[in-house]
């Protein structure tokens, strides 16, 4: 077993990452596959409150780091999964106490035993942003449908490239059909054309996802929501397996923007 | 270690310090930058730094890295000048300012000398948010300009894609430049010191040529074959 290392990522902040590393974890879990989460927001963690894990906290990352206790002391158990660890952010530190080098050897710590570590990461593209995606195999760029943040994304999607990490992946996040038929949202095709990239996942805009989060329950473990089932597509596609896009109803033009996107650079 | 500071030569400037960089490895330079602010930490604290690298090719690694050094020592690093345009890509998609306002007359000069009409800097990528391309003559670009992105050039702008940035040409004042792209909905065009309004976004892009007309205003209109 050697893990892929995912780092969720946006720019802008409030789109929705930690929303998405918590329910992507919990969905691969439930596909029963070994996942460690890591808090990569030090200073503003609240990963840990999404997943419900706040009150089990004893070490965080930093405490790793600087050698106060061993990286196994440091991974909580999920509640309902043991295949799940969640690795805190210090809460108390900056980012300058985590280097580049720290989280690929952390990382590199757990892909013996591991089948996918989630970061994700803080807004921005300072040295937060820099430390969650040196060791990704993989980068997930989430993005809202409004201007101002695919605007940031593609501003990141720019740094990955120049980083040569590879292709990255596209959520969207939030999208709200009603809106876009009413011309009042950009349409995912807007989006996409505009990027470039890969999409991995249209999630729609739904209150369970909020409430889910404040309970420290993410949505996808209720088999009723649209956005529960978005992101358990999500980890589907990151499983390598070929699910349909859901239909949101107003994407008539999607799959023309996603064939265009195939032949372009 | 008179040596290793002697690789970068620091001094006072209007916007705070300017370091200059030799052509000695980048990593021995950085190692003498840092150490010299070590060395001196009080003058260096809360200082303004731009850095002139000279040739050295700097990726955005090298440069996240020495700012982040910067910033832990409490040097905010704003403009890096480079003359290559690698480094001064680097430096635009950090966001940092690639010209100081002190202008360097050699390098004028040298441009002067240089760049003749038929120089382009082709640039074979989209051009993504945040990035800001110069150049003192063509530039020819095989990708889109996306919102966000900036493209200026003292001669004439070709675009292989979709403009939908802000583009500059004859940014020198030269009023017989053209700009020309397959799809021209951009943000904003400029020909020497005209200024276009906001272009719509075409349901059914064509190719388009802008320039500046006889009553001198800044105009598009579609691309005559033959
Ligand atoms: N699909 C969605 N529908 C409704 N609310 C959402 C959705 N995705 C995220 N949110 C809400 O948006 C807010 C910001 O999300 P969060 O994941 O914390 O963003 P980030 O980590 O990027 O800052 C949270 O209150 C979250 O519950
Ligand atoms: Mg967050």
């Amino acid at each position: 077993m050697t893990a892929q290392v995912i780092t969720v990522t946006s720019g802008k902040g409030g789109v929705g990452k930690t929303t998405a590393v918590a329910n992507l974890a919990t969905a691969l879990a439930a596909d029963g596959r070994k996942v460690v989460c890591i808090d990569g927001d030090i200073g503003l963690r609240n990963l840990d409150v999404v997943m419900g894990l706040e009150n089990r906290i004893v070490y965080d990352i930093v405490d790793v780091i600087e050698g106060r206790c061993k990286l196994k002391q440091a991974m909580i158990r999920d509640k309902h999964y043991p295949d799940m660890y969640l690795i805190p952010a210090a809460q108390t530190r900056d980012k300058n106490a985590v280097s580049p080098s720290d989280m690929i050897r952390i990382c590199n710590d757990l892909r013996p035993d591991t089948d996918f570590v989630i970061i994700d990461s803080p807004a921005g593209i300072e040295r937060g942003f820099r430390n969650s995606i040196a060791a990704a195999d993989r980068v997930l760029v989430v993005t809202n449908p409004e201007v101002s943040a695919v605007r940031d994304a593609d501003r990141v999607v720019g740094i990955l490239e120049a980083e040569e990490k590879g292709n990255p992946a596209l959520i969207l996040n939030r999208l709200n059909p009603v809106l876009v038929r009413n011309n009042d949202m950009l349409s995912a095709e807007d989006v996409l054309d505009l990027l470039g990239i890969q999409l991995i996942g249209i999630v729609p805009e739904d209150e369970s996802v909020i409430i889910g989060s404040n309970r420290g329950a993410p949505v996808v473990t209720d088999p009723k929501s649209r956005a529960g089932q978005a992101f358990r597509n999500i980890a589907k596609r990151i499983q390598g397996q070929n699910v349909p896009f859901m239909d949101l109803d107003q994407q008539s033009g999607l799959w023309g923007a996603i064939q265009k996107l195939t032949g372009r650079k | 270690m008179e040596q290793i500071t002697s690789l970068v030569q620091i001094k006072g400037i209007r916007d705070g310090l300017l370091a200059t960089f030799s052509d000695a490895p980048w990593e021995d330079q950085r190692a003498a930058l840092l150490f010299q602010i070590e060395e001196r930490s009080s003058f260096f604290q809360g200082a303004r730094l731009a850095m002139d690298v000279g040739n050295q090719i700097l990726k955005v690694n090298d440069l996240v890295d020495l700012r982040d050094r910067l910033s832990e020592r409490n040097v905010a690093l704003w403009a890096v000048v480079s003359e290559s345009p690698t480094t001064e890509q680097t430096s635009q998609l950090l966001g940092l300012a690639t010209r100081i306002s002190k202008p360097r007359p050699e390098e004028q000069k040298q441009y002067a000398d240089t760049i003749s009409d038929d120089t382009a800097l082709f640039i074979n990528k989209t051009l993504r948010s945040g990035t800001r391309v110069e150049f003192p003559g063509n530039i020819v670009i095989m990708g889109d300009v996306n919102p966000g992105a900036e493209v200026v050039a003292e001669g004439n702008v070709i675009v292989w894609g979709r403009v939908r940035g802000m583009i500059h040409a004859g940014a020198k004042g030269n009023r017989s430049a053209f700009i020309c792209a397959l799809d021209l909905s951009a943000n904003q065009l400029r020909i020497a010191d005209e200024v276009s309004a906001m272009l719509k976004p075409q349901k059914d892009p064509k190719p388009e040529i802008a320039t500046i007309n006889s009553e001198g205003r800044l105009q598009a209109e579609l691309w005559q074959t033959g």
